[in-house]
């Protein structure tokens, strides 16, 4: 199971966080810290996975920004591994060829699609069109709903000039 | 356009370019006006990666963002194969790469305006706390921030569609480790809103927002049981996805109904969330759900391959917790993988061209759960699991994790040679190969392929050597696990050495603890000799002292009193008198943790003065000092003081003249007016003693007594006359605790743990009628102690929990015992004195079964057994030049020194501390008697299949599988394999491998066993060449194209350079 997924950008910064297993929001920024700490730091060939506090913790760098999983001490880091990769790559299409700004400024979306990816810590999808098509299905109704919202208010607007 | 004014600068920097970049936007203006008719048919290895990236945008109005995106990746193709000629053209590029890189995508989201969904103050916000040049500068930020956030949000005005930015902006704000907790409730209340667009965010919002036990989640309950109800699975999907997160044990009842029902829904998609909503709530509570088993067995043959997907991990969850009710879902597991590795599944399902791999993956775990220890199951999965070793891609990633499965499942169920054969050769690839990751999954396999042959891990030695010494600590950590699942009393010395000298090195206290127990349980289990036990056991407590468990300590002392042997007298006093001449020695240095001490304390204070060589004085001045040097401790100066005692009454005892040291006397002054209670007692006491004389001392103190039982008498006989008396003289008759339980309750708090989880829950519906209390004497187990309900009254359970009751509070305590289980230490006082004593098996049977083997193994090796004693260890060294000494000397001290214990045994006790040097000699007797016992403990005889003949069971020890004894047989052939493949196949090792193979092995189907030895070795050096070549060619490639190679998929993310 993973127990939550942080990015992290190579100065350190944090780009995304989601937490699958309850932690205080003091136990989350010392995790945040910890393991910033030791991934950053570590060479470009060693191994993806860092053993931590009897977890293990699977990244994977792309550009200058780094993935992480949290997972439990039997599952298989290499599948894990993948699984970030299966994330970014529906990131890469939803966003067409996404990079660190289009996270940043997005994050919710990024949310949004790796609530379709994971659910309570375990691979909810692993049809990248699957999760393709439902994002876009609710991107659309939520376009539809705030033109819906524009026209309404834009009715009030002339009502009340 | 704030963006512009910054942009200009680097844009004349750059005029060079500049009408490149001209040129660029207008290809893609043309480009993306094509684009809607393009079919998006997007490969990784498209030569152009902008068109391609195109090929995927949705509608046209939306492009605008991501052209300038494409402008910059185009921008960047430009720049990077002609870096710039001037002094350091790495740097230069990378500066102007990052400024366009902003400038680019600024004119996008400033461009994009209000079709971009957050306002240009979230963005400045974001763009300043990216510019922040301090953490405390970013502080400041967030915090002024906050201050604007605060006063908007609860001003009754705001819009919704602000409303929504202000929750996005909370959520930023929260991720950057700050508290929002002031707009909680406004994204709870967001959850309420009609609208989709606004009630997904307040999800992500509250989802990200709060932990299942936060106070709010009440609110959201109803709001979720409403979404639940709805039209749009759109809704109904979200109102999943924040069940997983928010709904706790208490609030299960109040929506798993729902969440079952919505099992069949006409959507895919909410039926396979509704599956993990389930899962989840049975992680959380499994009494829940646990009538829910037949729901998902229906889903596992669900039309949908997502769906079916999904019921894996509900169905892995319960086969870990009880295997036996899901046996007959062998069959269509089976089924199921085998269509999944013949592409029977969706083609979206395939994965870098692997089929469905994560199914796979999963399946593979629940075929390992259930073929553990069932030879009927396990032989129904033999065939596929081949099948998918045999097709699976090593060059991918994703087809080494199939690998790296499957030989977890050959390893858990019951072992086929064949596949075992595979799976060794799978090993060797991974370890073999110079990716970390793949050696560190190689190690790991390798764990646990050794606990079914032990033998395999003589081919890697050098592989694991190198792993060990590797800078990666990673690695090495995992490296030093394999070590300690094959440690041997041959080997214990060099892995235990090294494991202290790892956990020196290491500052993480999380694994220090950890191996310092391993060295400990390592050290009980094989110490070869008393005085390197106390030796090590000295060392990893003077570096972890602190962080061993308590309990280590105490079985140290317990193990020094009681002594190894069973019998054996003078090995007893020579180990306490090893332990105390070394805790003398180290008694004075500094910064001893505190539970080490505490032992030396003991030690010197109980056996001290045991054997004369030491003088009363002598230890008691050195007990005074760590009473004085740790005078902070009080737990050391109470063991100090009481070992005191020890030392004068026994001096007194034994009718010598003992007269108080003066720091003593002093020690004691000090103590008797100390603010401990304890450590005053003690001192008085100490004094009391001392004014006995010796015949009252002897009984109050007498030497050596701490093995000794103290018999207790819990019924407490003894007080019966006094008891009698009392009650003759009238006083009340005691009452036992079930009698007055109906009155007093004092049950309650006994029972309360058992039943909080289910009585402390909220209840969804309303009270019963109540009905007139009836003052009956309830006993203490159906007492349902709550805080709701009187305990009197009638107690009325919401309607899914009067099934669950009577099982359910059995499963957390069980859990709780298992899982305290493998969190204890593993001590097995009981067994060490068997393991370590003397070199014995637990049980004759097993013995005489091993000296069987012994017999034939002799046999079959016949005349070969002097020639491989005497070249198996030299060889290696010849031919492998380039390996170090030290290495090799190490890979024999770890892997070489294979004495097994049933030699030991003859050799008798006392060859045992010499044997070590021997150990080169005997290193090439493999014998099979040690892959016997070993193999025998992880499979109890109780797992092994019932269909064997009787016969053959009679004929050995009931604990040995005649499969696991062919496999041994094997596997000393492969050993030889090994060794000839290994070295540089010297004429006389292959004159010694054929010998084997005509004389040696009388079984003639192992030969074509022995055959595809070599012949498999070959391939994998060979695939070796190609991948290393085509990642060259990968490499090459992604230079010409200007990006540097940052995962393995380097056209992800080309438009941002680090």
């Amino acid at each position: 199971m993973i127990h939550f997924v942080l990015l992290i950008s190579r100065q350190g910064k944090v780009r995304l966080t989601k937490w699958y297993s309850p932690y205080s929001q003091k136990e989350r920024s010392k995790v945040i810290r910890e393991l910033s700490g030791t991934i950053l730091s570590r060479g470009p060939k060693l191994c993806n996975f860092v053993e931590w506090r009897g977890f293990k913790v699977v990244y994977k760098r792309y550009a200058s920004l780094y993935f992480c999983m949290c997972i439990n001490q039997e599952d298989n880091e290499l599948e894990v591994l993948e699984i970030i990769h299966h994330y970014v790559e529906i990131l890469d299409r939803y966003f067409g060829s996404v990079c660190e700004l289009d996270l940043i400024f997005n994050f919710h979306k990024a949310y949004y699609i790796l609530d379709e990816v994971l659910i309570a810590g375990e691979l909810q999808e692993s049809s990248k069109k699957t999760v393709a098509r439902l994002v876009a299905t609710q991107d659309s109704l939520v376009e539809a709903a705030k033109e819906e919202a524009n026209s309404i208010s834009n009715i009030i607007a002339q009502a009340t000039k | 356009m704030y963006a512009c004014s910054e942009a200009h600068p680097y844009i004349r920097a750059l005029t060079p370019e500049n009408h490149k970049i001209h040129r660029t936007l207008s290809v893609i203006s043309s480009l993306s006006s094509t684009s809607a008719s393009v079919k998006p048919n997007r490969t990784h290895s498209s030569p152009n990666p902008f068109l391609t990236s195109l090929q995927l945008q949705p509608p046209l109005p939306q492009n605008l963002p991501q052209i300038s995106t494409h402008l910059l990746n185009f921008l960047i193709y430009l720049q990077s194969p002609h870096p710039n000629p001037i002094h350091n053209p790495q740097l230069t590029l990378q500066i102007n790469l990052e400024q366009l890189k902003t400038i680019g995508r600024e004119l996008a989201l400033g461009s994009h305006g209000s079709n971009f969904s957050q306002s240009k103050e979230f963005l400045d916000l974001v763009k300043s706390i990216g510019e922040a040049r301090s953490k405390s500068e970013e502080d400041r930020i967030v915090i002024r921030e906050i201050e604007t956030l605060k006063r908007r949000i609860n001003d009754p005005d705001t819009p919704k569609r602000k409303m929504k930015e202000y929750i996005i902006r909370l959520v930023y704000i929260e991720m950057l480790g700050h508290d929002a907790s002031f707009g909680y409730i406004h994204a709870v209340k967001m959850t309420h809103d009609d609208s989709l667009f606004l009630k997904r965010t307040g999800y992500l919002a509250v989802t990200l927002f709060l932990n299942e036990d936060h106070d709010l989640i009440i609110l959201i309950v109803n709001t979720i049981q409403k979404d639940l109800k709805s039209d749009n699975y759109l809704v109904v999907c979200a109102a999943l996805n924040a069940c997983c997160k928010l709904i706790n044990e208490e609030t299960i009842p109040a929506v798993v109904q729902q969440v079952v029902d919505l099992l069949g829904h006409a959507k895919e998609a909410v039926r396979k969330k509704a599956v993990m909503v389930l899962h989840r709530f049975f992680q959380k509570s499994p009494g829940s759900v646990n009538h829910l088993v037949s729901n998902f067995q229906k889903r596992l043959s669900d039309n949908d391959p997502g769906v079916m997907g999904a019921t894996l991990f509900p169905l892995y969850d319960l086969i870990t917790i009880d295997v036996n009710p899901y046996k007959d879902l062998v069959a269509s597991f089976v089924n199921i993988l085998k269509q999944v590795a013949e592409r029977r599944l969706p083609k979206t399902y395939d994965y870098h061209q692997t089929p469905a791999p994560f199914i796979q993956i999963k399946l593979l775990k629940i075929l390992a759960l259930l073929g553990s220890g069932d030879k009927k199951s396990s032989e129904q999965m033999y065939t596929v699991i081949g099948d998918i070793m045999r097709k699976s891609d090593t060059a991918s990633n994703i087809g080494n994790a199939i690998l790296y499965e499957c030989i977890c499942c050959i390893s858990s169920i019951q072992p086929s040679p064949k596949l075992l054969e595979t799976a060794a050769d799978a090993i060797a690839n991974f370890l073999k190969s110079d990716s970390h990751n793949l050696k560190y999954m190689g190690i790991d396999a390798l764990g646990r392929l050794i606990q079914i042959s032990p033998d395999i891990a003589e081919q890697h030695q050098l592989a694991v050597i190198d792993c060990l010494e590797d800078p990666d600590d990673t690695l090495k950590r995992k490296t030093f696990e394999l070590l300690y699942k094959m440690t041997k009393s041959s080997n214990v010395e060099v892995i235990v050495d090294r494991m202290i000298d790892y956990m020196i090195s290491i500052n993480d206290n999380h694994y220090k603890t950890e191996t310092a127990s391993r060295c400990v349980e390592l050290a009980e289990q094989f110490a070869p000799s008393n005085h390197w036990f106390i030796q090590t056991m000295n060392k990893v407590f003077q570096h972890a002292g602190d962080l061993v468990n308590p309990k280590v300590a105490h079985n140290l002392m317990r193990l020094i009193a009681e002594g190894f042997g069973e019998d054996d007298d003078t090995a007893d006093s020579q180990l306490r008198m090893s332990a105390v001449e070394s805790y003398l020695k180290i008694v004075d240095e500094p910064k001893l943790p505190s539970a080490f001490l505490q032992v030396i304390c003991w030690v010197l204070g109980e056996y001290g003065t045991a054997d004369g060589k030491y003088s009363a004085s002598y230890i008691s001045g050195k007990l005074c000092d760590v009473a004085e040097a740790h005078s902070s401790d009080d737990t050391v100066k109470a063991y100090a003081v009481t070992a005191l005692m020890k030392v004068y009454c026994f001096e007194k005892a034994a009718g010598r003249k003992t007269s108080l040291l003066p720091e003593c006397q002093s020690l004691l002054e000090e103590l008797s007016a100390s603010h401990s209670a304890d450590l005053q007692q003690r001192a008085y006491e100490f004094r009391a003693i001392l004014d006995l004389d010796a015949n009252a001392i002897e009984n109050i103190m007498p030497l050596d007594a701490s093995c000794e039982d103290i018999e207790i008498d819990t019924s407490l006989s003894f007080l019966d006359n006094y008891v009698q008396k009392a009650i003759e003289q009238g006083a009340e008759p005691y009452i036992t605790e079930n009698e007055r339980s109906g009155t007093l309750n004092i049950s309650k708090i006994r029972n309360h743990n058992a039943y909080e989880n289910s009585t402390h829950s909220l209840r969804f519906e309303a009270y019963e009628v109540p009905k007139p209390v009836v003052p009956t004497k309830i006993p203490s187990t159906v007492t349902y102690p709550t805080d709701l309900v009187p305990v009197t009254a009638t107690v009325s359970e919401p309607s899914y929990q009067p099934s669950v009751q009577p099982t359910w509070p059995l499963v957390p305590v069980s859990d709780a015992g298992s899982a305290l289980g493998s969190t204890e230490l593993k001590l097995r006082l009981d067994g060490v004195q068997k393991k370590w004593g003397k070199p014995t098996y637990s049980s004759g049977a097993s013995s005489s079964s091993t000296s069987n083997f012994e017999l034939d193994r002799t046999t079959v090796n016949g005349a070969t057994k002097p020639d491989t004693a005497i070249s198996k260890p030299r060889e290696p060294r010849q031919s492998h030049a380039e390996v170090s000494e030290e290495k090799q000397k190490l890979a024999a001290s770890l892997f070489g020194g294979r004495t097994s214990r049933s030699e030991k045994k003859q050799s008798g006790k006392v060859s045992r501390t010499t044997n070590h040097g021997e150990d080169k000699v005997q290193s090439a007797t493999v014998t099979v008697p040690v892959t016997t016992a070993v193999q025998a403990q992880p499979h109890p005889p109780d797992l092994l299949d019932l269909g064997e003949p009787v016969g053959d069971t009679s004929s050995y020890s009931s604990t040995v599988d005649p499969f696991k004894q062919l496999e041994g047989l094997l596997d000393l052939s492969q050993d030889f394999n090994a060794t000839a493949a290994g070295t540089s196949n010297g004429p006389d090792l292959m004159s010694l491998y054929s010998d084997t193979d005509t004389n040696g092995n009388p079984n003639q189907n192992l030969n074509p066993v022995n055959g595809s030895v070599n012949p498999s070795k070959k391939p994998a050096l060979l695939t070796k060449g190609p991948s290393l070549k085509d990642a060259l060619d990968k490499d090459a490639l992604v230079r010409q194209m200007g990006v540097n190679p940052t995962g393995q998929n380097p056209n992800l993310f080309s438009d941002l350079l680090g």
